[in-house]
């Protein structure tokens, strides 16, 4: 285990360290402590390392992650993960505002609620939230798939492209262009999957699926009127 | 993008150290809001009193005799405490307009930053460290306080477009974000008859928070009315004499975080603002949800 305390070391030589990690590497085990809601903590990693943060995190926490795991034991401040192309991000708290933002692959998993806007633009990530997300969540999401253990908030996935939304409990309003969708068993397969992988005891069976109804692909001179 | 700090203490043996730890909170955003910074702190009143809190950009020759110059234009005893380029002047609460009215003819370049029985503003262009120091704020005990580092978008970076914006007797207002309507709102509010003194669009929303409590609005009400009437992007943490009040838009893209114990509910754009807090490793930290007003009173 190697230890990197933000009480002496720069936020930047704690990054450098992390992302010289690139290569082969025995370092595979890393915790940082006193985090105290710096921004930018553990970004850019491209390694097969696990990370743990001890405490809670500011702005882009394990932003652009590839390959390592990065664990916060406390809350994400907004843009947690964003962009993340491979890899696993695990909150035991909450996230704010754009968890998951943009992602391309790998796993996100929020053990508290998630804000706002999460899975916004998202395009190939698995999001995993065992509480509840605000509104706007998934806005034009493309790819991924987004399980929501509590409520989803206003206008959830609103245009939204191929992005595949998984609900519990209630959602308080669709978005343009979304809709609920048959539950197909390919789908309760994916979304056992998931749970199993985030470590969440729930039945897939209790959640309901929304998606895109593909209205808005290509213009339609009959929404002229709405442009 | 600005900084927003606010502390309300349930806790009476932490009021010596409200202003260490607001001055703590404020230096902590100034990476949010590096142009000028400003804070409000409700202290003790003096029964029968009130407290005029003036700014003048040549303190010097403004206030060597103000005390007793306001003091014989009101024909009451004016009490005067100066520091650095504001003053606090105790009077008596019944002469407060009086001598508002006299401070016009008596030192038209003097700006009132705010009147009550508690509360103090003090602003002014600058980094927020270099601000606190000024004014010492750090030695400032009270029961609450809410700070503001400022990085301007709608109006000049000036002390007078800095916050917090008082509108109204021990009310005051720290904004982030940006009205989009503030114009109008503020013909409107100046013909009912509002005190607004600049072309800031967050002084705007201070009126408006004054405009409907003294239509007889609690500040809950008021707070509920900004999600109605105001456009734009905000982030609003209100004081009054003896509550502190959060509301954000129903967008909410401006950043907030809370956190509240036994002793205090706090206030901060980011969790970095907070860590320094006591006990702030067990106290229950959330997102104030959007279109949603929080208050607490003492």
């Amino acid at each position: 285990m190697q230890t990197i305390d933000l009480a002496t070391q720069t936020l930047r030589e704690m990054n450098a360290t992390l992302q010289a990690q690139k290569d082969q590497t025995n370092a595979t085990q890393w915790e940082i402590e006193n985090p105290r809601g710096a921004h930018a903590i553990a970004v850019g990693l491209d390694a097969p390392i696990e990370v743990t943060v001890r405490g809670s995190t500011g702005y882009y926490c394990a932003g652009m992650n590839k390959q390592a795991t990065v664990h916060v034991t406390g809350s994400a401040g907004p843009g947690v993960a964003e962009n993340m192309m491979s890899g696993t991000v695990i909150i035991d708290g909450d996230a704010s505002q754009y968890a998951g933002a943009t992602g391309r692959g790998g796993l996100l998993v929020i053990k508290g609620n998630a804000a706002s806007r999460c899975g916004i633009s998202m395009k190939g990530i698995d999001i995993v939230v065992q509480g509840n997300i605000g509104h706007m969540s998934a806005f034009m999401g493309q790819a991924g798939n987004l399980v929501v253990c509590g409520d989803a908030g206003d206008a959830l996935g609103d245009s939204l492209y191929e992005a595949r939304l998984f609900v519990r409990g209630s959602v308080k309003s669709l978005g343009a262009d979304c809709i609920e969708k048959e539950m197909r068993p390919e789908h309760l397969e994916i979304l056992r999957d998931l749970l199993a992988r985030a470590g969440i005891d729930a039945k897939p069976e209790e959640f309901r699926r929304y998606g895109s109804a593909r209205k808005l692909y290509n213009f339609d001179v009959d929404n002229a009127a709405a442009y | 993008m600005c900084g927003i700090v606010g502390l309300f203490l349930k806790d009476k043996s932490l009021e010596p150290e409200l202003g260490k730890l607001l001055t703590d909170m404020l230096v902590t955003m100034t990476d949010r809001g590096p142009d000028s910074a400003g804070i409000a702190i409700y202290g003790g009143e003096t029964a029968g009193q009130s407290k005029l809190t003036v700014q003048s950009d040549q303190a010097d020759a403004d206030f060597a005799t103000l005390a007793a110059d306001l003091g014989a234009a009101i024909g009451a005893e004016v009490d005067l405490r100066r520091a650095d380029s504001h003053a606090v002047l105790s009077l008596p609460a019944d002469k407060a307009e009086h001598a508002r009215a006299a401070l016009a003819d008596l030192r038209p370049g003097l700006r009132v930053m705010s009147d009550g029985t508690n509360v103090e503003i003090y602003k002014a262009v600058g980094l927020p460290k270099d601000v606190a120091a000024r004014f010492n704020l750090a030695e400032m005990s009270g029961t609450h306080g809410i700070g503001h580092t400022r990085m301007a978008t709608e109006s000049a970076v000036t002390t007078q477009g800095a916050h917090p914006f008082s509108t109204g007797s021990d009310q005051c207002l720290v904004h982030n974000g940006s009205l989009s309507n503030h114009n109008n709102w503020r013909r409107k509010l100046r013909r009912e008859g509002v005190r607004i003194e600049s072309q800031n669009d967050t002084e705007v929303g201070a009126a408006y928070l004054t405009w409907k409590m003294n239509n007889g609005a609690s500040l809950g009400e008021a707070l509920e009315g900004t999600l109605d009437d105001l456009d734009g992007f905000f982030t609003f943490v209100v004081g009054t004499k003896d509550g502190f009040g959060v509301v954000r838009d129903p967008i909410a893209c401006k950043p907030a975080v809370m956190a509240e114990t036994d002793q205090y509910v706090a206030f901060g754009s980011e969790y970095r603002a907070l860590v320094n807090l006591p006990g702030i490793e067990t106290a229950r930290v959330w997102e104030p949800e959007p279109a949603t007003v929080y208050f607490w009173s003492h």
